[in-house]
């Protein structure tokens, strides 16, 4: 093999993260909250309860004349900003780099029409991550079990930005979260909305986000049933009031 | 040689039970329909076994693993056993650290793949 393959070879193994049994946070960025997150697991679909669900989102960004690789450099340092309201990611100060996590605080809401109101908090690690996409994988508790890719590509002389979950519930509290309280619904509605808003950045508005779900796997992984044990959102219900009672303390202090 | 986008999917029947897909190239998105209609000629009713041959790899991106996963429920699905042989070490801990080698027995050679088969 020629120096310059095996340079090149080197270079895109780096795009990946480095091999982890746990997660491990050194520094957590100003405004987040650690909940959920330190001696983890990474789950990937095959630790999740639901069915496998591969849903892909996806909006052209006609006019556009940013290059992939220009315009997911955007995505990654603005990603918080294109997320709604309620959606708080802080990623680290070191941004959307392999083997970073980006911490997440949002809220779900406790039945189908109500506003959100229940506080989850927890983040993401990110698995890979090359000029044009980064995939994000999840750790224990999490809703969900499994991967999201973000990708910016040309198709046909169109560029196209897509939102690509492969990923099952985590556990049967999540499952019928996600089944019978409007959480998939809410899912999918917040991926549509970071598309809208990427797109609008880019001054492009009234295109529609095209989607398609597959469900790769039907079944019930019961297996798993035990990940309630990690349940991100009922931890952040029960510790999350320390957490904000003590950043109220340290700020009077 | 394979270009940036092209894989090549060779399958070699070992016996009844057993498929070996021989990889070539690049697994990314792209290498989907290659790999399906690989695993649909490597399967059959008799099927039990269908193993990856990674020995000729360039290079995988987070979208290949994702097909893995998808290939390994279909395997799943008709009671068929997944493996895998010819790695790097590099592919090796990413199978560890997307947790792919929890379902997919991951050797270092195609006898030893063959042995695990049964």
């Amino acid at each position: 093999m020629s120096s310059s393959s095996s340079e090149d070879e080197k270079s895109r193994e780096k795009s990946w993260a480095r091999p982890i049994s746990r997660l491990s946070v050194t520094e957590t960025p100003a405004g987040a909250i650690n909940l959920n997150l330190e001696g983890r697991q990474v789950m990937s679909p095959l630790q999740g309860f639901g069915p496998l669900w591969q849903k892909t989102y996806r909006i052209p960004l006609q006019g556009v004349t940013a290059t992939p690789a220009e315009i997911m450099a955007v995505w990654k340092e603005r990603f918080p900003e294109f997320q709604p309201a309620g959606n708080h990611f802080y990623p680290s100060v070191a941004g959307v780099q392999p083997g970073e996590i980006i911490f997440i605080e949002s809220t779900v809401s406790p039945r189908p029409g109500l506003l959100p109101g229940i506080p989850v908090a927890s983040g993401v690690m990110v698995l890979y991550a090359d000029d044009v996409s980064f995939t994000v994988m999840t750790p224990q508790g999490f809703p969900e079990s499994g991967w999201n890719t973000f990708s910016v590509y040309s198709h046909e002389g169109e560029t196209w930005a897509q939102v690509q979950s492969m990923c099952r519930a985590t556990d049967p509290v999540f499952e019928f979260g996600f089944r019978f309280m409007g959480g998939s619904r809410f899912q999918e509605e917040t991926w549509q909305y970071v598309l809208r808003s990427l797109a609008a950045h880019f001054e492009v508005t009234g295109e529609q986000v095209q989607m398609t779900r597959v469900c790769v796997d039907p079944k019930l992984q019961w297996s798993q049933a035990r990940n309630v044990w990690h349940n991100a959102m009922i931890r952040s219900m029960i510790y999350m009031p320390f957490h904000l009672a003590r950043r109220v303390v340290r700020g009077k202090t | 040689m394979s270009s940036a986008k092209e894989v090549i999917m060779n399958v070699r029947k070992v016996d009844e039970t057993t498929s070996i897909i021989d990889i070539h190239g690049e697994v990314t998105g792209y290498a989907e329909n290659a790999l399906m209609d690989a695993y649909t000629q490597a399967s059959n009713q008799k099927t039990r076994n269908i193993i990856l041959n990674f020995s000729d790899l360039v290079y995988m991106n987070s979208s290949g693993i994702g097909l893995l996963v998808t290939l390994l429920i279909r395997a799943q699905r008709q009671k068929q056993l997944l493996l895998a042989y010819g790695l790097s070490e590099h592919y090796k801990e990413i199978f560890e650290l997307t947790r792919l080698n929890e379902a997919i027995g991951i050797y270092d050679s195609e006898a030893e793949s063959l042995v695990a088969a049964g």
